[in-house]
């Protein structure tokens, strides 16, 4: 009688991580294999034990040896654990005393993971995953089903607390399927993972009932329905052929070879906020990333991101980008962007007060961190870093220096490093109207900036709308300049202002000669739509 | 900041300003427990006075110290060659956790 109560009881609410639909069985793949195994005498579970650390380690050997880099170190601090007596010795002294190897292992290794989760800092928090992804692999061995997943069928719905990426990539895929996780965040690698795979995934579920056997995953809703009744089906087949012919009308646009203005082709960049924007289904059509802005690092509850935050979030972009171009912009704080313990208060006018890399040149303890970051990721990729609010050449001139320093500190520790290509951001009329003053290896023109600073318009203020036009042809002319001295300098320039996104000035900024726009993931298809349409009139 | 000191005739002590930027995170701590391995001393450290000491050749405890940056590391070792040992620690923490270290 009361089916479909029962029915909406078992949908559950989550973020997604991955875009996509799925349906099939549901399967859960939890962090513990929970089999039961029979147990010997406290001899036997010595040496039961004592073999299943001797597999892990040798196993996290050869992974190791295999990932290099960031993993390798991740990997060494686990085999550090393997062979720490102050760790082993009470799981030893409780085996010897009757308890089973695998209980008394993983009550020891679940006492560490709690401390590690409740811990204040986001990366002693982090590498609670790294002692489950340890706990699981001795357990593995201990219960008799070495490196083998447990049975996953094809194009199921995996459903886990949360997944090390080594997990993932144990399943096998090839005939899709979803994951959804109770925990978990976009952010994490095996959310990368997800998303280079089109594999549909949901996190942050919270709990889900057990025992369901099919499951529908709706990925761009963020649902997850278990056991679904024909009419939830219905409902779902309707959604996800709603999200395919949608994606299909996108990707008729996006999947055209580059747009080409005067028989010019026109790069089209992607200006990302955070790490998780990459997720966004039309990112994958970009030339790269025109801007990544790196304020989101700083809103952490955490206080200010440490080197191994920001290096972590810079990798997995680079990573995510593989050859194409990544230009990272430092702190630009300031202005209507305030941070608690960083950004000057009690400014009259903070637009015009000590912001973007001015903010950063007198706070060389935060700036430096952030560059030391860069210096190491620039290793990595193809990595590019950007300041913004630049005044004159002096200031470029001190970043980097304090670049460089950081380099040298780096390397001087046996830490690989590099200064990457340095450009700036043309958002200051003083700097676009001087611009040949400045050695930088390419130019951003930050157009709302420009705007503002031209126009003697507050960004900020509603009753100022039409004055604060990024049309005006003072601003055009700056922008004009700027190109103009890039060709004969030989230096890039394009533009990463909300203008690049607007189909009415895109005709004005190809005229100023720019060929490198920068826009959000969402306004790809537009803009290359636009460019094509005036392309073909132009041409013709 | 390096200083070595002969206590009580058995246990050398030494203390050093912890300077890496992340504090004591996973990868100096390894390094650290790595190095104290290599002596036969018994070695412990602390990340401030009055607390109790952990053993050095642990990388769960030393990670559980949670030290940050700029917390004076006191070290403590006993045994045939606990001098050079707290001399290798101490010089460790101050060069900031070199690669390819000793």
């Amino acid at each position: 009688m009361n089916t479909r109560a029962e029915f909406a009881r078992l949908a559950y609410r989550g973020r997604t991580a991955s875009i996509g639909f799925a349906y099939g069985p549901f399967v859960r793949f939890d962090a513990a294999p929970s089999g039961k195994r029979t147990f010997g005498t406290p001899k036997d579970e010595m040496a039961a034990i004592r073999a299943a650390l001797d597999v892990a380690e040798r196993q996290i050997a050869a992974l190791a040896s295999a990932s290099g880099g960031e993993a390798a170190q991740i990997l060494e601090f686990q085999v550090a654990l393997l062979t720490d007596e102050d760790l082993l010795d009470p799981i030893f002294a409780a085996v010897q005393s009757g308890t089973p190897a695998d209980e008394a292992w993983s009550a020891a290794l679940e006492e560490q993971i709690e401390g590690y989760n409740s811990a204040p800092d986001e990366y002693l928090q982090a590498r609670s995953s790294d002692l489950a992804d340890l706990r699981d692999r001795v357990l593995v061995t201990l219960r008799g089903s070495v490196n083998e997943a447990p049975g996953v069928p094809g194009g199921a719905i995996v459903c886990a607390d949360d997944m090390p990426p080594s997990r993932f990539l144990e399943i096998d895929w090839s005939e899709g399927g979803g994951l959804a996780l109770l925990r978990g965040s976009p952010t994490s690698h095996v959310a990368l993972l997800a998303r280079s795979r089109g594999i549909p995934m949901i996190v942050q579920l919270g709990a889900v009932a057990a025992g369901a056997r099919t499951a529908l995953l709706d990925a761009a809703g963020g649902m997850l329905e278990l056991d679904p009744g024909p009419d939830q089906i219905d409902s779902f087949e309707l959604r996800r052929e709603a999200h395919r012919n949608s994606r299909a009308a996108a990707h008729a646009i996006l999947r055209r070879p580059a747009a080409l203005w005067e028989g010019e082709k026109i790069r089209l960049m992607i200006n990302i906020q955070r790490v998780e924007d990459l997720g966004h289904a039309d990112a994958e059509f970009a030339d790269g990333i025109g801007l990544m802005r790196t304020e989101f690092l700083l809103g952490g509850q955490a206080g200010l991101p440490s080197e191994e935050t920001q290096y972590a979030a810079y990798q997995a972009v680079l990573r995510w980008a593989g050859e194409r171009p990544v230009t990272i912009r430092t702190f630009d704080a300031g202005g209507d962007k305030p941070v608690p313990g960083f950004t000057e208060s009690g400014e009259a006018n903070p637009f015009l007060g000590v912001r973007g890399l001015r903010l950063c040149l007198v706070r060389p303890d935060i700036f430096v961190v952030q560059l030391r970051a860069l210096a190491r990721a620039a290793v990595d990729g193809n990595l590019k870093v950007m300041f913004p609010m630049v005044t004159t050449p002096e200031e470029v001139e001190a970043g980097r220096s304090l670049f460089a320093k950081a380099v040298s500190q780096l390397q001087a520790d046996g830490i690989p490093a590099k200064l990457p290509e340095l450009g700036i951001m043309i958002e200051v009329p003083a700097a676009a109207l001087t611009i040949e003053q400045f050695n930088a290896s390419f130019f951003s023109i930050g157009s709302n900036d420009l705007t503002q600073y031209v126009t003697a318009c507050d960004r900020s203020n509603g009753k100022l709308g039409k004055l604060n036009d990024p049309l005006n042809p003072a601003v055009i002319e700056l922008i004009r300049r700027t190109v103009q001295h890039g060709k004969r300098a030989g230096v890039n320039v394009s533009l990463c202002g909300d203008m690049a996104a607007e189909p009415h000035c895109i005709p004005a900024l190809l005229h100023c000669g720019l060929r490198e726009l920068s826009v959000n993931p969402s306004a790809l298809g537009e803009v290359k739509q636009a460019i094509a349409t005036l392309g073909s009139g132009g041409s013709s | 900041m390096l200083e070595t000191s002969k206590a009580n005739g058995q246990n050398i002590v030494g203390s050093v300003r912890l300077v890496h930027a992340e504090g004591m995170h996973a990868r100096p701590a390894v390094k650290l427990t790595k190095l104290a391995k290599k002596f036969k001393a018994n070695i412990f450290i602390r990340a401030s006075t009055g607390d109790d000491w952990i053993n050095a050749k642990s990388v769960a405890k030393v990670m559980a110290l949670r030290a940050a940056r700029d917390s004076i590391i006191e070290i403590k070792a006993t045994g045939e060659d606990a001098e050079a040992a707290v001399k290798a620690l101490t010089n460790l923490v101050a060069a900031d956790f070199p690669d390819g270290g000793p």
